[in-house]
C-alpha cells in the first residue's frame, strides 16, 4: 500500500491510497457491508451503477462462524470467495450493521461485539485467524472500543488492552503484503488519547484507525479530541474513522484531517424510506443549485426526501433532477414510493443506490473543494444550508417526523 | 397464420419448427418479440422481488406477469392509466401478462364469492362489498396496459368434483363473451380466453369448441396445477392443446416445475407462468439441472462449488454455496440471489427447449434433462405416459 498527499485546504488533506493498481481518492468513503455484501446491493449492481464505489468495508466479526475462515481460507480470501477482485476491501473490527454493544463488556480476553448468535467476546487470537483467512487489502487492529462517558481508569485500561492487542495482531499477521491500522482510543479523555496515540505510532502500521467515535461523544467535544489526537500522530500516514456518519461529523473529521470514513448514513435513511438531496456544491453546477429566495425565506429541509409520503404517489420526478445513479435515470418518485407501500425489497435496493451514489458525490465534492483550496468555504456554505430541526437528522421524534411531513408537503406545493 | 380476426389482434405467432406435437415458436408482441416456449415470471405488484429491470434484462426475460388485483389495489388502476400504463411505471420496455384478478380473489379473499354478475368479496381495504365484473377486469387490464390480457373465468379449484364444475364452465363462456364487448384496446392488447372444465374430458372439450369459435388472439389452459394428480394433469393439457388451433400460442397457467414444462411442452404448449422458481429461491432452494439444491442444509457449509457449475449467471459466476449458504434466509440479498439464479435457470430452460426444437434435436434435449432429475431412471410414470402420447422416446431414461 502506498500513500501519497497531495493537496492542503485548511486542516484537511486530499490524497492517493493505492493497492497496486487500485487507487483510492482521499478523503475517500468506505461502504459498509454485512458478510461483504451491501445490505440491499447485490455486486453487479455495484460495477454497473456506484463505479465510484472504490472500498469496501468489512467487519472480521461477521466472518468467525458462518462462514467460518477455515471456509475463507480454502476459497483463497475475500476477494476471492466475494469476487471482489476489482475492490479495495478494508477490514475494521466495529459491526455497522450490529447492535451498537455498549461498549463497557469488553474484558481482558476481548471485545464484545452482538451477533446473531448472541454476545461473543472476541479476542486477538480469533480476530486474526479471521483477518489471515480474508486477507483484506488494509485492516484494523482489534481495539477495546469504550463509549466516551466511561470512567478515567476504564479508559486507561481500554487503552492499555488495545495496545496489548494490537501488539498480538501483528505478531499474528500471516500476510506480509497487508496493510495495517493501529487502532487509537481514550475516549473522552485528552491525556488517554495523547497517550494512546504516541504509543500507537511506535509500531510498525501502515496507518491509524481512531476508535471510539461515534459511541456517545459530545459532538461539541469532538472536534477537540479529533485534534488531539491528531497532533501525536505521523502526517504522512493515513487515518480512518469509524462511527462519524452524518454530513457534518464528516466535514468536522475532513478538517481534522483524516482521510477515509465508513458511515451508515446513507443505509440508516433507506431504512427509514429516506432519499438524500442536498446540494452538493457553492454554484449552480449540474442541475443542483443553491437555496433560492423563496425557499431561503421558507426555511426548509431540503437534505432529503420521505418516500413513505403520498405527495410522491404521483410524483413522476425522480429522487434527484439531474442526478446520474441508477435509480434517478431509470426510476421515478411514484415508483419508489408504490414499492415502499407494498413492502418490496427493491424500493431498498433503489433507495441504497441513490443515497450511496449521493454520499460519494459529496465526497467527491470535499476532494474538488480541497483541490481548489476551498474547503473552508466549502464547509462553511454547507453548514449555513443545514437545518437542525429539534434531531431532525437523527429521525427519532414524532415530533420532527411530522415536521418533515409537513415541510415535503410545502416543498412539493412549492415545485410544482 | 390465418387472415381472419386480424383486426382483433396485437400479435403475430410463427411456428419456426416442430417435432411431433411440440413447437418452437415467434410470438410478436407490442412491446417485444417473445421466443416460446416461454417462462413467465410473476411480478406480483410490478415488480420481480428484488431484481431491477436491468437485471430482468440482463437475465434474458422477454414477458413478465403482473397481478391485476394487487395492482388494481396498489398503486390503482387509475394512477398507473394516469402514468402511462405499468410499462411506464416500472420503467419495463419488454412484454407484460396480467391475469384478470379472478384467482387472487378467491384464492385470497375467504369471503370472495362467484355470482353470475361476477365475483363478489369484501375489500381488503375497509370490508365495503365490491364486486368484480368481467367488465370491470377488462377495464382494469386496458389501464394497466399489458400486451397479453386475460379473460375473468369462473375458476374452480381442480379437486372439487359435482355440478359447480360445469356450471363454471359455461358461465367462462358466457364471460368470455362479456370480456370481448368490454376489451377497449384489441389493436393493443391481446385478450386470451381461458379453457375450464376441471378434470372432466367432455366439459373441456366443449369449453374448447365454444372458445375457440370466439377467435381470440391466444388461449390458455386454466384450472390446473391445484394439487390434481399429474396423470389427471397431464390427459387435460394433451387434449386441450390438441383442441386449441396450431396457429395461436396456448399457454398453461401456474405451470411451475421444470419437469411439467418439458412435458407440456413436448405435448405442444408454448408459454407458463408461476411464482415457483422464485418463491422456493427465498427460501434458499436452487434449481439446478439435478434437481433442487436446498441450500440451508449443513452439507453446503463447506460445499465450495458454485451453484450450477454449468450456469453462466451472475451469482453463479460470483458466489460458492458456502457463502450462499451463510446469507439464505438470514440476509434479505440472500433470498434475492437464489431468486435471481433460479430466473437464470428458468431462462435457459426456455432457451434450452426452443433451440431444441428450432434444431431438430428435442428428444436429445428432453432425454438429457430426465437423466439428470432422475439419475437412477425412476421416471414418474405420468411422465412416461404423457412422452409416449407425445411419442418421444425416452426408454433409456428409464430402469
Amino acid at each position: 500500500m502506498k500513500f501519497l498527499l497531495e493537496t492542503w485546504s485548511a486542516g484537511a488533506r486530499a490524497g492517493l491510497l493505492m493497492f497496486g493498481e487500485l487507487q483510492l481518492e482521499t478523503p475517500c468513503l468506505l461502504m459498509v457491508t454485512k458478510k461483504g455484501l451491501p445490505a440491499h446491493i447485490t455486486h453487479d449492481l455495484l460495477e454497473n451503477v456506484l463505479p465510484d464505489a472504490g472500498a469496501l468495508q468489512i467487519s472480521p466479526i461477521h466472518f468467525l462462524e458462518s462462514p467460518p475462515p477455515s471456509i475463507v481460507a480454502s476459497v483463497g480470501g475475500v476477494h476471492k470467495l466475494l469476487s471482489l477482485q476489482r475492490r479495495v476491501v478494508v477490514g475494521i473490527a466495529r459491526d455497522s450493521f450490529g447492535q451498537e454493544a455498549d461498549g463497557l463488556n469488553g474484558t481482558k480476553f476481548g471485545a464484545a461485539f452482538e451477533t446473531s448468535s448472541g454476545r461473543r467476546v472476541v479476542g486477538p487470537k480469533k480476530y486474526m485467524e479471521a483477518i489471515n483467512a480474508l486477507r483484506p487489502d488494509l485492516w484494523a487492529t482489534l481495539p477495546d472500543e469504550v463509549p466516551a462517558w466511561a470512567t478515567t481508569k476504564r479508559h486507561r485500561m481500554s487503552v492499555d488492552r488495545t495496545l496489548r492487542w494490537l501488539d498480538d495482531c501483528l505478531t499474528l499477521n500471516a500476510v506480509q503484503d497487508n496493510s495495517v491500522l493501529g487502532v487509537v482510543v481514550g475516549g473522552s479523555n485528552v491525556e488517554e488519547r495523547k497517550r494512546s496515540a504516541e504509543a500507537t505510532a511506535r509500531r510498525n502500521v501502515s496507518g491509524f484507525s481512531l476508535g471510539g467515535f461515534g459511541l456517545g461523544e459530545i459532538p461539541q467535544e469532538r472536534a477537540a479530541l479529533l485534534k488531539s489526537t491528531i497532533a501525536y500522530l505521523p502526517e504522512e500516514k493515513v487515518r480512518h474513522v469509524s462511527g462519524l456518519g452524518m454530513p457534518e461529523e464528516v466535514l468536522e473529521g475532513v478538517a481534522a484531517g483524516i482521510d477515509l470514513f465508513d458511515s451508515t448514513y446513507p443505509h440508516s435513511l433507506t431504512m427509514k424510506g429516506f432519499a438524500m438531496t442536498f446540494p452538493l456544491w457553492m454554484e449552480q453546477q449540474n442541475g443542483y443549485h443553491p437555496l433560492s429566495e423563496e425557499e431561503h425565506a421558507a426555511d426548509m429541509d431540503l437534505t432529503k426526501i420521505d418516500l413513505h409520503s403520498a405527495v410522491h404517489r404521483c410524483d413522476v420526478n425522480p429522487i434527484v433532477k439531474g442526478c446520474k445513479c441508477y435509480s434517478c435515470r431509470k426510476h421515478t418518485r411514484a415508483y419508489i414510493h408504490h414499492l415502499l407501500n407494498v413492502h418490496e425489497m427493491l424500493a431498498q435496493t433503489l433507495l441504497d443506490i441513490h443515497n450511496y451514489h449521493h454520499y460519494f458525490s459529496f465526497f467527491r465534492a470535499i476532494r474538488t473543494s480541497i483541490a481548489m483550496n476551498k474547503f473552508q468555504a466549502f464547509r462553511e456554505w454547507f453548514m449555513s444550508r443545514r437545518r437542525y430541526i429539534a434531531g431532525a437528522d437523527a429521525i427519532s421524534s414524532k415530533q420532527s417526523d411530522d415536521l418533515l411531513v409537513a415541510k415535503n408537503v410545502i416543498n412539493h406545493q412549492i415545485s410544482t | 397464420m390465418s387472415a381472419r380476426g386480424l383486426a382483433n389482434m396485437a400479435l403475430q405467432f410463427e411456428v419456426l419448427a416442430r417435432h411431433n406435437l411440440a413447437r418452437a415458436s415467434r410470438l410478436t408482441l407490442p412491446h417485444h418479440v417473445v421466443q416460446t416456449p416461454m417462462f413467465m415470471p410473476v411480478g406480483t405488484q410490478g415488480v420481480i422481488k428484488g431484481i431491477t429491470c436491468d437485471q430482468l434484462e440482463d437475465l434474458g426475460c422477454q414477458i413478465i406477469l403482473g397481478n391485476t388485483y394487487h395492482l388494481a389495489l396498489r398503486p390503482g388502476a387509475d394512477l398507473l392509466e394516469q402514468i402511462g400504463g405499468l410499462h411506464k411505471f416500472m420503467n419495463w420496455p419488454r412484454a407484460l401478462l396480467t391475469d384478470s384478478g379472478g384467482f387472487q380473489m378467491v384464492s385470497l379473499l375467504h369471503l370472495a364469492n362467484i355470482t353470475e354478475e361476477g365475483v363478489t368479496f369484501q375489500s381488503p381495504v375497509d370490508g365495503t362489498p365490491m364486486l368484480l365484473t368481467p367488465e370491470e377486469s377488462i377495464q382494469i387490464q386496458n389501464k394497466i396496459g399489458a400486451d397479453i390480457i386475460m379473460a375473468l373465468d369462473d375458476v374452480v379449484k381442480t379437486t372439487t368434483t359435482g355440478p359447480r364444475v360445469e356450471e363454471a364452465m359455461h358461465r367462462t363462456i358466457r364471460w368470455i363473451d362479456r370480456c370481448v364487448a368490454a376489451h377497449s384496446r384489441p389493436t393493443e392488447q391481446n385478450l386470451f380466453a381461458i379453457v375450464q372444465g376441471g378434470l372432466d374430458q367432455n366439459l373441456r372439450a366443449q369449453c374448447l369448441k365454444e372458445l375457440v369459435k370466439r377467435n381470440l388472439p391466444g388461449y390458455a389452459i386454466g384450472g390446473l396445477s391445484g394439487g390434481e394428480e399429474k396423470d389427471s394433469f397431464w390427459r387435460i393439457v394433451a387434449q386441450c392443446t390438441a383442441g386449441l388451433p396450431e396457429d395461436k400460442p396456448r399457454y398453461v397457467m401456474g405451470v411451475g416445475f421444470p419437469l411439467d414444462i418439458v412435458v407440456c411442452s413436448a405435448l405442444g404448449a408454448d408459454m407458463y407462468d408461476c411464482v415457483y422458481p422464485t418463491r422456493t429461491g427465498r427460501f434458499g432452494s436452487a434449481l439446478i439441472p439435478e434437481g433442487v439444491l436446498k441450500l440451508t442444509n449443513a452439507s453446503m457449509a463447506t460445499d465450495n462449488r458454485p451453484l450450477d457449475p454449468s450456469c453462466t449467471c451472475m451469482v453463479c459466476k460470483k458466489y460458492t454455496r458456502s457463502y450462499l449458504h451463510t446469507i439464505v434466509t438470514k440476509e434479505a440479498l440472500g433470498s434475492q440471489l437464489v431468486s435471481y439464479h433460479n430466473i437464470a435457470y428458468m431462462m435457459k430452460l426456455s432457451q434450452d427447449l426452443h433451440t431444441s426444437i428450432l434444431e431438430g434435436r428435442f428428444p436429445r434435449f428432453v432425454q438429457d434433462f430426465l437423466q439428470k432429475q432422475f439419475p437412477n431412471g425412476d421416471v414418474p410414470k405420468w411422465v412416461r405416459s404423457a412422452m409416449e402420447v407425445a411419442e418421444i422416446d425416452i426408454s433409456m431414461c428409464c430402469s
